[in-house]
């Protein structure tokens, strides 16, 4: 062949290589990246929750507001509930949580949070009204705030403790009202 | 001939438009009026699943959703930015166009633009004169050979 | 039992192809054939080793031995044995094996060539095909292990493990959960592997292109020795990919045959990168230009093959497609990242042996198009990587989760792959090394006349259609043109040689067509591929632009209407079906003009676990399909039963279509008795070759 023939030898010019190299490192770091984002969890206990705002359905409030920050929430203990009217499993632990929150209302200790995730709001509300639900409801509209604790599903539920510190994630449906408050007290006697 | 087909296509396009402009507003919507919406957005909890396409119950709240909102009286762009505000960005079947989305739609045409580039680069460093058009050769040791002749001669005669 | 014999050989051909590794390195530094030859004699029996791990899976499977987790996960007591045996690509484990065994088939079949004429290739060869099974093997072996069997512990709990955990015994399963329905249709049986052959195959050619790199031999050498591999790959992967589509459009219930979602293309982009490759060869083989493209095409090829399975296998992507999530992708990034860098580093070392020996002559020489072929297929994966990659970035960058769909790739790539088409009808008649417009203008006037007469036909049939114009009409029109004009220049490409051999050979035309074709068999199947592509053109236009639908509750007795078909509602029925899925199936009767054409029944079937399956009822002519469907349904009235019916204009174009153009790949790839050597006699000195008249 004509391989050895060849009177020049040019080869890449540094700066295309730079190029390379750098445009493959790039998509490399994100893609890295998104498979850290992939393998991570839910955001874990030990975690520091930054603020929220959760505007709630008609006819829910919080200290006669429509909507609640959780930095207001500062003393408390907050049990932050993803749910859906289109989730079956949600349906179990509904009145549970209901019953919780009864048992512990009038302490002002704790207080619980629905957030309605991807829902349909006549569905949704049926679905309050269905279980009877007392504590405050809202949309988690643009699922921000269900991006930000990277659930998973619903049902899922968050215990954030008085110092806003994640303390509990439940993945999944709770069995027992039990089991909620057995979670609740810990928190409590830290 | 080129330049009717030309005519051709504009006058249907337009006429295109014009019918499409006409649809039916009001009244109770069909079927078809909600899958019209729902095959613009996409599911919200199953990945990449147009709405009106998804057997799960949740979607079917949704188009119920839709068919609510169309008896209404909302028009599609409205149901679509309700969809948006409610379940995020993610149930458009494009990013919208705007802030950092615009990448989506500004990364392929230059990417394109610069390939188109290299591509015409190589081929002007790679050209040299051809034997009927004598020109200043552009790179590197171009001689015209004998071969090159021969070869290129061949070729004229297999295509006449 | 079966377990343990399968995960200890499959332990064992995953130290053997170490050796081969090691063995190899060692042979070529040392300069000591006996080392490359006993790695050689190694990585031979890597296919008979894993064809017993396969062996001892498929067993367990099809004795439903409910003690191995995966069997229990993919089968169950009720599935017929054809389905118990293809669960074994029906999930993340069983199918990471399958892609090893496939994987060594390939592997073992390159052991066997001929290599007395480029021995120095066989130690990299051998190198990169062991690596690449070393790596999928251990993804098995440490990740995904499809031999794990159940334990009981001592206090209940239900573990799966390799190994006896300490004081439990062994769990048995009643019954298993049983393959996933969406897998169960006839098209998701071979759809994978077809997918994975296309994948695995298109390793060879890459390790023969590494081997080029490495020992410095980068004449075409490495390209004579691999472009049938390739071809097979490429067959592979199209089969993969129209299969694909078949079975979406058959059993997804949407109407459509491919959805651009990631995955689809993931497994879409090495298409595309190989089949520019296969365009960039020629000219390499022809003219003696572009080996760094070449080069580059192929090593891209094999990162996107190996970047596809990742991004579908690690849950980095979520779809509709994607594995459940898995442990396996920090390890398949990190191999992904050293393929890369390996890869690009070799690339560069190299990069000034590949050197064109040859020049450009003219802006419209067939090379020159070729080179523009290849910018539009490149341009089309960019577009593609693009769409794929953005929700990761925008996700990374803003939190903001956004869809990149079909409005996107449709738009953007609509043009390229129109002027794609158009350029295939181009390209054949320009001549290699030199055209200019006079030349070019000469081959090209008689098919483009005839093309604007059948267009002046294809527009008359629409203003007596007014009804279906709609408001893709003009890029309608443009892609019929097109199309049509491609198809008349491969039609014409065929006709003049085979006239112009009937009257020098004295032969009837048909005879002369057979034995052209059978002389210049890389040329005409070539062709042929064209022509289905072209066919395919059609189904595609027909589908994308002119599909319409409906939708509408009907009572038993009611009927609907859509382009001029009236679909009347006659019955419904529900019954259990012996596998356990509880069917609604609907009898529909189909009329046109008043005339009855027959009766169709859409399907509904709810799966035990309660997967919801949406079966079309289809009528299918040349011109072209009802479609229809039974939506939404939840079992509240049998009387009354939502129906939604597409109209597809066209479609079965696009499967006959794809039938010929596998059929032009199998003739463009079927073996020579050794087609290493018939190439090279029948080559003469490459700057002499008029166009056309060596393959």
């Amino acid at each position: 062949m004509t391989e050895t023939s060849q009177p020049v030898r040019k080869g890449v010019p540094i700066w295309i290589q730079v190029i390379v190299w750098a445009a493959l490192a790039v998509l490399m770091v994100i893609v890295a990246l998104g498979l850290k984002r992939s393998q991570q969890g839910t955001v874990a206990p030990g975690d520091k929750i930054p603020d929220f705002t959760l505007t709630f359905f008609d006819g829910y409030t919080y200290q006669n507001q429509p909507q609640v920050n959780l930095s207001d929430l500062r003393g408390k203990v907050v049990i932050l509930n993803f749910w859906a009217s289109w989730c079956k499993p949600c349906e179990e632990e509904a009145a549970l949580l209901e019953a919780a929150w009864k048992s512990y209302e009038a302490d002002g200790k704790v207080i619980f949070i629905g957030a309605d995730y991807v829902d349909t709001e006549p569905e949704a509300r049926g679905y309050l009204a269905k279980f009877g639900i007392t504590y405050p409801n809202g949309p988690d509209l643009g699922t921000k705030i269900s991006q930000f604790f990277r659930i998973k599903g619903v049902p899922e539920t968050y215990f954030i403790d008085a110092n806003g510190v994640l303390q509990y994630v439940q993945i999944g449906p709770f069995s027992s009202e039990a089991q909620i408050r057995q979670i609740i007290d810990t928190i409590l006697a830290q | 001939m080129k330049k009717n087909i030309f005519a051709l296509v504009l006058t249907f396009l337009l006429a295109g438009l014009w019918a499409g402009s006409a649809l039916a507003q009001g009244k109770t919507p069909t079927d078809d009026d909600v899958n019209a919406v729902a095959s613009q957005l996409f599911c919200p909890v199953c990945e990449n699943t147009p709405l009106d396409v998804c057997p799960t119950a949740a979607c079917k709240q949704w188009r119920e959703l839709i068919r609510l909102k169309l008896s209404e009286g909302w028009s599609e762009t409205q149901i679509k930015e309700y969809f948006v505000a409610q379940y995020g960005a993610r149930v458009l079947a494009e990013p919208p166009r705007q802030g950092f989305s615009w990448l989506v739609y500004i990364v392929p045409p230059i990417l394109l633009a610069i390939g188109a580039y290299l591509v015409f680069t190589t081929l002007r460093s790679m050209r040299k004169p051809t034997p009927d058009v004598a020109q200043v050769s552009v790179g590197l040791e171009t001689t015209v050979d004998d071969d090159d002749l021969r070869r290129v001669e061949e070729e004229l005669k297999r295509l006449q | 039992m079966f377990a343990t014999f399968g995960y200890g050989v499959l332990l064992l051909t995953f130290l053997m192809a170490l050796y081969s590794i090691g063995a190899s390195l060692f042979g070529y530094f040392r300069k000591d054939q006996k080392w490359v030859e006993s790695a050689r004699l190694s990585m031979l029996l890597t296919f008979p080793m894993l064809s017993l791990v396969s062996a001892s899976l498929i067993y367990l499977l099809v004795t439903g031995n409910f003690n191995v987790k995966f069997v229990y996960e993919v089968t169950n007591r009720a599935m017929p044995l054809y389905l118990k045996i293809t669960s074994w690509w029906g999930g993340q484990a069983g199918s990471l094996l399958f892609w090893s065994w496939l994987m060594s088939a390939f592997a073992t079949a390159v052991t066997f060539r001929k290599w007395a004429r480029d021995r120095e290739f066989l130690p990299w060869v051998v190198i990169v095909c062991s690596v690449t099974m070393v790596f999928f093997m251990g993804l098995s072996i440490f990740f995904e292990n499809p031999f794990e069997t159940f334990w009981q512990t001592m206090d209940g709990q239900i573990v799966p493990a390799l190994f006896r955990p300490t004081n439990a015994i062994p769990f048995t399963a009643p019954d298993g959960q049983g393959l996933n329905p969406l897998l169960r249709h006839p098209g998701m049986i071979i759809h994978p592997p077809m997918l994975y052959l296309g994948f695995v195959s298109f390793v060879i050619p890459f390790a023969f292109a590494i081997a080029a790199l490495a020992t410095g031999r980068t004449d075409d050498r490495w390209i004579r020795i691999t472009r049938r591999w390739a071809l097979w790959a490429w067959l592979f992967l199209s089969l993969g990919l129209v299969l694909g589509g078949r079975w979406a459009y058959d059993v997804l219930g949407w109407g459509g045959y491919w959805g651009w979602d990631p995955v689809e293309i993931a497994a879409f982009m090495p298409w595309l990168s190989g089949t520019a490759f296969l365009h960039s060869v020629m000219i390499q083989e022809k003219r003696g230009l572009l080996k760094h493209w070449s080069m580059i095409l192929i090593i891209l090829t094999y990162c996107l093959v190996i970047f596809g399975t990742f991004l579908t296998r690690s849950g980095v992507l979520s779809s509709v497609h994607a594995f459940a999530q898995s442990a396996i992708g920090p390890s398949f990034f990190t191999f992904i990242f050293v393929t890369f860098v390996i890869s690009v580093a070799l690339l560069l070392w190299r990069w000034a042996d590949l050197k064109s020996e040859n020049q450009m002559t003219s802006m419209l020489s067939r090379e020159a198009l070729f080179l523009l072929n290849n910018l539009l297929f490149i341009s089309i994966l960019v577009i593609c990587f693009w769409g794929v990659i953005f929700p990761l970035i925008s996700e990374l960058a803003t939190g903001q989760k956004v869809t990149v769909g079909p409005p996107f790739y449709e738009r953007a790539t609509g043009p390229l792959f129109a002027t794609l088409v158009l350029l295939m009808g181009i390209a054949p008649l320009s001549a290699w090394g030199h055209s200019t417009i006079k030349t070019l203008g000469k081959a090209v006037w008689k098919p483009l006349v005839a093309a604007t007469l059948a267009m002046a036909g294809v527009v008359t049939y629409f203003l007596l259609n007014r009804s279906i114009i709609n408001d893709y009409f003009p890029y309608a029109l443009i892609g019929f043109f097109v199309v049509i004009f491609s198809a008349f220049v491969t039609l014409y490409e065929f006709w003049r040689a085979a006239n112009a051999r009937a009257h020098a050979q004295n032969e009837n035309i048909f005879l002369a067509l057979w034995r052209l074709a059978g002389r210049n068999r890389r040329r005409y199947g070539g062709y042929t591929i064209h022509l289905g592509v072209v066919l395919m053109a059609i189904g595609i236009i027909g589908i994308e632009m002119f599909q319409t639908s409906t939708q509408r509750t009907m009572k038993i007795g009611e009927s609907m209407e859509i382009a001029g078909y009236t679909i009347r509602y006659d019955s419904l029925a529900q019954f259990e079906h012996t596998d356990g899925r509880w069917v609604t199936r609907a009898e529909v009767s189909v009329f046109r003009d008043g005339k009855f054409l027959g009766t169709l029944a859409p399907r509904y079937d709810l799966y035990p676990d309660g997967q919801p399956m949406t079966i079309p009822g289809v009528r299918s002519t040349v011109v072209d399909d009802l479609y229809v469907l039974l939506v939404n349904w939840e079992g509240v009235n049998a009387q009354v039963a939502p129906f939604k019916v597409y109209h597809n204009p066209l479609v079965n174009w696009l499967w006959f279509g794809a039938i010929i153009f596998i059929f032009g790949t199998l003739v463009a790839a079927w073996p020579d008795k050794d087609p290493e050597s018939v190439a090279v006699s029948a080559r003469k000195p490459r700057e002499t070759v008029p166009a056309g008249i060596t393959d």
